[in-house]
């Protein structure tokens, strides 16, 4: 089953996890974006992500609809989280599964990649030295200053 | 006869202009580009927002001639910045 979420809860990975993986799969994998403690070399206190969360919900089920289509299996889970998140807590966790490792690897890939350009979701760093600072982003595909939207998955030009 | 359209502000838009949303009246036919020709007309904090803006309508990306009609949601989308 393929499952895409944006919520503010605290992502449990074991949760999203346990949401892929069949006996058919000799390959799983659990992909976590962590907050880390510093930008470059300036030390950072937490982040606050911000999402334009009904929209970001619909993009993320189709990022992860179009890992499924490379993956050539439903076993696709992806959670991001918004709100204000401390250093080690995970942001994003996306866990995929197939009978073999490459196809596991590249979908894997796919959704943390696609999720950065297109996801509707900002982030705030917060600066041990007290300034707050937005997160230099991606212009989304198909959008007046992006780039023409690219064709994605493997079914062609969907 | 004026078309309402509800605008939506993220991020760092939001943060630069003091707001969240807001519902604009265009006139019949009008287009995104409209949308922000008009916002921007209103000067200041409004001019921030770029002249050729990422906007979302209806949850799904547009260029600027996409037309808009009454009730539709435009979101401002600055770079965006997942993960």
């Amino acid at each position: 089953m393929i499952f895409a979420r944006v919520a503010s809860e605290v992502i449990d990975p074991a949760e999203v996890l346990a949401r892929v993986g069949s006996d058919r799969d000799g390959a799983t994998l659990l992909f976590l974006g962590v907050v880390r403690d510093h930008a470059d070399d300036r030390p950072v206190s937490g982040m606050r992500y911000d999402a334009y969360e009904e929209m970001a919900g619909e993009v993320l089920s189709k990022i992860a609809a179009e890992a499924a289509e490379r993956l050539g299996t439903d076993r696709v889970a992806v959670v991001h989280r918004f709100g204000e998140l401390a250093i080690g807590e995970v942001s994003v966790a996306i866990a995929v599964s197939s009978p073999h490792r490459e196809e596991a690897y590249e979908a894997s890939r796919y959704v943390i990649e696609q999720l950065k350009e297109r996801l509707p979701v900002w982030k705030k760093e917060h600066y041990v030295d007290g300034v707050s600072e937005w997160v230099e982003g991606n212009v989304p595909p198909g959008t007046a200053s992006g780039a023409e939207p690219a064709a994605v998955g493997t079914g062609g030009d969907a | 006869m004026s078309v309402p359209v509800h605008t939506l502000f993220f991020a760092a838009y939001r943060d630069r202009l003091g707001l969240s949303e807001l519902t604009v009246e265009l006139a019949q036919g009008a287009t995104v580009a409209d949308l922000v020709a008009e916002l921007r007309g209103r000067g200041s904090p409004f001019d921030i927002l770029p002249e050729q803006p990422a906007v979302a309508v209806n949850r799904t990306y547009a260029m600027l001639d996409e037309p808009l009609g009454a009730g539709d949601e435009v979101a401002f989308i600055p770079p965006v910045a997942g993960g």
